[in-house]
């Protein structure tokens, strides 16, 4: 389980990461919330993964972290607001530049207008 | 009874007047939010003081929220560092909101609640004691910068938002793997915990945390603004509005502040085999981003772009005086760090009025007509070039002459000293060539005749008589910086304090 887990961490990013680097903001903002999938997972991970217990203390012999959960929920609310945001910037950024070129130069902006 | 909850007070100000500030508050909706968000200013501010007043006496306030204990629960850890990092941005957020409210609020929508949580998540950060906490302040300060950095609109705003925005994101996301291992290897995100448990680590465990570590470099140096990771600043500081660039002057500080309190607590000098990991590389980046900065502004042909420039100088001179990990240096360093979070806020809204008085020419560096207040402006650009150069007699010369005399004589003090005062030559050169430019050779003719309000003046009056102050009151200043220096070195207090105290 820990190998398929860690794969599926390790294959997200690296999706990622080739996403972010791309010239385009809509790959970008793809990118960014493929890898705060990653990061969920991972910060998942890090209470250790356990099968059929309970996050709470001293109810069953094998019990869960519940801290990594609560940090997950937290990271997952507001990465899908960071999201959101990005993607009505994105999306304006479109409409008003006319290109969803990332760092398109100021000069040829003019030139398209 | 109320001094118990004295830690929260000054981030539940601003969160309570932004959630008043919202309210529809009927036709004329503006000035009703204007008064609370001065009022709510003010008493953030007393609040500070207060706050300072009290840390001084018990030398830290450790407040459990919701009373769970330490480590588990998350606490408030106010030790004098925060209480000063507190007070400077309750200092610099009165003066900065009474200029946004001369119609500076009416660009763009809810400008004043926006403001308030700007100010809130700033406060949270300071006053964190916990890791991840410390990161969901960060995220509630960079919500709110996200839209005031857009605030005023246009589509270069857009576009430097949306840079802004993607780097932040990522920032936050590595952020987010950087405490996941931490808390991975050690079990723990309480600052103070942390500490401890660090000093234990040996081996594989140490070079993952190691790892965590260097990943938050990353993070807080995106914040910051060092050099490979600064790109984004100089751009969204001039594109964005004067108010709104004046009140980032305290955001890079956020980045400096949790790089001094994350690599001097948990991986400071007593961290065995992870004991200052970060700071040969923050050395090296400290001194080549003053140099990058000093280019910055040889080639600056926008005074906006100049000061933004400014900036990122008077972050490599804080970084680099930081990593020589002193007692003496970090008190010099903080000096620094106060006074040039007011000078560049100063500057920044001195800027905008320029722009607005020049009419068609802005704030481009090239002859343009008289302004409306041109004496006004000439003398208030003098008094913050003198200030922002470091020429004496005002702070800058004082805190660059404190950081000098804190350093050893050494190859390194060499190398800061060398560093410094090229980057001071430098910057007197283009200050110099601006100021004489814009405000010496006019153009012949009748004055521009559009006037910025009295109220705008007095404000950018008000962040400059605190360099002046800051002259003045230099040494007791100085004795405070040293005495926060001492306690942020004192390593072993912090977790003794915290995990007892946080218990109770």
């Amino acid at each position: 389980m820990e190998t398929l887990y860690s794969v599926t961490v390790g294959i997200l990013t690296a999706c990622s990461v080739f996403l972010i680097l791309r010239g385009r903001s809509f790959p970008v903002v793809v990118g960014i919330t493929m890898l705060s999938y990653a990061v969920n997972l991972f910060l998942f991970s890090t209470g250790r993964l356990t099968i059929d217990g309970a996050p709470i203390y001293g109810t069953q012999e094998i019990y869960a972290d519940p801290l990594p959960q609560a940090l997950v929920l937290t990271a997952i609310v507001i990465g899908f607001a960071m999201t959101a945001y990005s993607i009505i910037l994105a999306v304006r950024a479109r409409g008003e530049l006319g290109t969803d070129e990332v760092n398109q130069q100021d000069n040829s902006t003019e030139g398209n207008r | 009874m109320w001094q118990q909850h004295l830690a929260i007070l000054p981030i539940l100000v601003p969160l309570l007047a932004a959630l008043l500030q919202l309210l529809p508050w009927g036709d004329k909706p503006q000035p009703k939010r204007r008064a609370i968000g001065l009022l709510a200013s003010l008493l953030t501010l007393i609040l500070s003081v207060a706050l300072l007043l009290q840390v001084n006496q018990d030398g830290m306030i450790v407040y459990a929220l919701g009373d769970w204990s330490a480590p588990f629960g998350i606490v408030l850890m106010v030790d004098k560092l925060s209480a000063l990092m507190m007070l400077i941005t309750a200092i610099l957020a009165l003066p900065v909101l009474i200029y946004g409210c001369y119609a500076e609020d009416n660009l763009g929508s809810h400008f004043q609640a926006l403001f308030q949580f700007q100010i809130m998540g700033i406060m949270g950060a300071f006053a964190t004691g916990d890791i991840f906490n410390l990161f969901v302040f960060f995220e509630v300060l960079l919500i709110s910068s996200y839209a005031l950095l857009m605030h005023g609109g246009g589509k270069f705003r857009l576009r430097i938002t949306l840079h802004y925005v993607l780097i932040n994101l990522l920032g936050s996301l590595l952020f987010l793997i950087g405490i996941g291992t931490l808390y991975g290897v050690t079990g723990t995100l309480n600052m103070a915990d942390l500490a401890t448990q660090i000093q234990q680590l040996s081996g594989d465990q140490a070079a993952l945390a190691k790892a965590g570590g260097m990943m938050l470099l990353i993070v807080f140096g995106i914040k910051a603004a060092i050099l490979p990771l600064h790109f984004w600043l100089p751009q969204a500081y001039s594109t964005t509005t004067g108010v709104v660039a004046a009140l980032f002057a305290i955001m890079t500080k956020v980045g400096v502040y949790s790089i001094v309190r994350v690599y001097t607590l948990i991986f400071g000098p007593e961290a065995n085999e992870l004991a200052l990991i970060v700071h040969d590389w923050l050395w090296v980046m400290g001194l080549i981003t003053m140099l990058a900065g000093a280019i910055g502004i040889l080639g600056a042909r926008d005074l906006r772009l100049l000061v933004a420039y400014l900036v990122v100088i008077s972050i490599g001179t804080l970084i680099a005086t930081y990593s020589l990990n002193g007692t003496a240096t970090t008190g010099a360093m903080l000096f620094y760090l106060i006074h040039s979070t007011f000078i560049t806020g100063a500057l920044f809204l001195l800027v905008d009025l320029i722009a607005f008085e020049r009419g068609k020419t802005a704030s481009r560096i090239v002859s343009g007509k008289k302004m409306a207040n041109h004496s006004t402006y000439s003398v208030m650009f003098l008094v913050a070039a003198i200030a922002i150069i470091g020429l004496p007699p005002l702070s800058g010369f004082v805190g660059k002459l404190m950081i000098m005399e804190s350093t050893s004589p050494n190859l390194m003090s060499f190398w800061l000293w060398g560093a410094l005062l090229t980057a001071t030559l430098i910057m007197l050169i283009a200050v110099t060539r601006a100021g004489s430019k814009m405000l010496w050779h006019t153009l012949s003719g009748k004055a521009n005749d559009q006037s910025a309000p009295f109220g705008k003046r007095a404000a950018v009056a008000m962040l400059l008589a605190l360099s002046l102050l800051m002259t003045v009151f230099a040494n007791p200043i100085r004795n405070y910086t040293e005495a926060v220096a001492e306690q942020l070195y004192d390593i072993e207090q912090y977790p003794s304090r915290v995990l007892t105290e946080g218990k109770e």
